[in-house]
């Protein structure tokens, strides 16, 4: 594997989990928490996957994702939706917006896992 | 419409409902089979001791035959049964119930209405699930927190090649979620058992307010008296009864009115004339300088001593969407409390045309021993300025008298909603009535 992924969520002790089960995969993690600046960072670090939790400080991930998806470079960018709500619209909305994957918290590992690896393996 | 009126059709439902022949039911009440078919197509009046000896006969009380069900209960029973499907083949049975089983017909009005009231409180419920931001913040972080915990402890549990310092830091953040997953769940017990009192938190804002006002006689007597109060102090009068901050919100409105009318218009001056006779809003309006509106306001404050009849008036108000923002039920007329009211109130006439008063008579359907006389006007005020929409209100008054029943002159005759409104032909109707969902019986 060996590609790169932008994890954009504010909880550290999710960071932490995820960044050690996907680095441990052989993925180089980077992260960023801030809602506001995500989508520079997005630019700035040309992941080949994002994980984009919803509830952001400053900005939803609605809204960057809405960004991403309106330019063209990141038309095709795969980006796994974090989400603490499974309602239906909540998931609608995201599928609506462009999100590859959507999952729901709380979520195990092996599920974030095998979705990276689905979503770069495309 | 399958409900009669007259104690002839009655007879004639009472007795094919228990299977009796007409000729065996004229034999038992020594009268011929066509005088009895008269009196079943109310051709004929009947009374005294025939109609003892024809209710006998059927054990009926000779009442039940002679005056029926109360109107009343039988549209409540009516209510109760738009809810269910299955119940509407008896539909135009429910007066024949309501005579027969009084006890069991009360028992299914109030198991409707609190059908109803729960209803109500889940759909509160859920809306407070939906939009209540505490709980969904709370819940937020419950969920993230136990993410956090899953992935760490998953991570902890598998690896068997983690570096010692890696460990540490996992086991460190496992403690810190655990003590904050406590930290919220203790936060979110908390405010759900706060809340858990669920006819004093969760009822409407306007049935609170409703449920204040029905307290009070519809009159805040302060302001009558003409009293210096606070609208803050009246409503902290009201103690538990008004909960919600929003029913709050709606009652300081209302008595922000209420008190200007009232000085406008004080309650010795209003009883007075009343007393006196007078009870055209108009002119009340106009001897004492006052708008049409808060005229109509201040007479539905007076209690029923002050009219003939001994009936308090009754009052509606809507705003531009026909949306009822205010409901003073009076005895015979009970605006729907959900959903929309029948098109046909003047109510509406007047939304139509602002600033031009409509003054009708008219009675309510299945309603024969009380009519009204009604006054309203619409107003429009353009708070938001130039080019902005006005805000429009609608309000009517209703005065209601006792009428003779069977009279011969009904006037125009309304409903409250469809769903519950007889009137067959009526040219505004929104939805099937579940009166008219099975009209078999002769």
């Amino acid at each position: 594997m060996g590609g790169t992924v932008l994890l954009i969520e504010d909880e550290p002790n999710i960071i932490e989990a995820i960044r050690f089960i996907l680095s441990r995969d052989g993925w180089r993690v980077d992260t960023h928490s801030d809602g506001e600046t995500a989508v520079d960072a997005v630019r700035h670090r040309r992941p080949d996957l994002i994980v984009l939790d919803v509830m952001l400080p400053n900005r939803s991930g609605y809204d960057i994702l809405n960004d991403l998806r309106a330019d063209a470079e990141f038309t095709d960018l795969p980006v796994l939706m974090l989400t603490a709500r499974g309602q239906k619209k909540d998931r609608e909305l995201a599928e609506k917006l462009g999100a590859s994957r959507f999952m729901t918290k709380p979520f195990s590992n092996g599920e974030v896992l095998e979705t990276v690896r689905a979503l770069v393996g495309q | 419409m399958a409900r009669p009126a007259l104690t002839g059709s009655r007879i004639r439902r009472y007795r094919i409902d228990r299977g009796i022949k007409q000729a065996e039911l004229a034999r038992q009440c020594e009268i011929s089979p066509s005088y009895l078919n008269l009196i079943e197509h109310n051709r004929r009046k009947i009374g005294g001791a025939l109609l003892n000896s024809v209710a006998a006969a059927l054990e009926v009380d000779t009442t039940t035959l002679s005056e029926g069900a109360g109107a009343a209960m039988t549209s409540a029973l009516d209510v109760a049964a738009g809810g269910f499907v299955a119940a509407g083949r008896e539909i135009e049975r429910s007066e024949d119930f309501a005579g027969r089983f009084p006890g069991w017909a009360q028992l299914v009005i109030q198991q409707q209405a609190r059908v109803a009231e729960l209803e109500r409180l889940v759909e509160t419920l859920n809306d407070r699930l939906t939009h209540d931001p505490f709980l969904s913040a709370s819940l937020h972080n419950v969920l993230s927190t136990v993410t956090a915990i899953r992935s760490t402890s998953g991570i902890l549990a598998t690896g068997d090649d983690i570096e010692a310092e890696w460990q540490a830091r996992f086991h460190r953040n496992l403690y810190e979620d655990s003590q904050r997953l406590a930290e919220s769940t203790e936060a979110l017990v908390g405010y759900l058992d706060a809340g858990g009192d669920a006819d004093r938190t969760l009822s409407l804002p306007g049935d609170e307010l409703e449920a204040w006002l029905t307290d009070l006689d519809w009159r805040i007597e302060a302001f009558e008296e003409g009293r210096d109060v606070d609208v803050s102090e009246v409503i902290g009068e009201a103690g538990s009864v008004l909960t919600s901050s929003a029913a709050r919100t709606l009652a300081a409105r209302f008595l922000e009115r209420y008190r200007a009318d009232a000085r406008a218009l004080p309650g010795a001056d209003l009883e007075d004339a009343v007393m006196a006779g007078e009870r055209d809003p108009m002119r009340l309006a106009a001897r004492f300088s006052v708008d049409l509106p808060c005229a109509m306001r201040r007479m539905a404050t007076l209690p029923g001593r002050f009219f003939k009849g001994g009936l308090p008036p009754g009052l509606v108000i809507c705003d531009g969407s026909g949306t009822l923002t205010f409901r003073k039920p009076v005895r015979g007329f009970e605006p729907p409390r959900f959903g929309a009211s029948c098109a046909m109130w003047p109510l509406f006439q007047a939304l139509q045309r602002p600033l031009t008063p409509v003054r009708t008579e008219l009675s309510l359907v299945g309603q024969d021993d009380v009519r009204f006389e009604t006054w309203s006007i619409a107003t429009s005020d353009y708070v938001a300025g130039f080019d902005k929409p006005p805000v429009v209100e609608s309000t009517m008054l209703l005065m209601p008298v006792l009428a003779q029943v069977g009279a011969e002159d009904v006037p125009f005759q309304v409903g409250t909603s469809c769903r519950v409104c007889a009137i067959t032909d009526c040219p505004a109707r929104r939805e099937p009535s579940i009166l008219m969902q099975s009209d078999t019986m002769v």
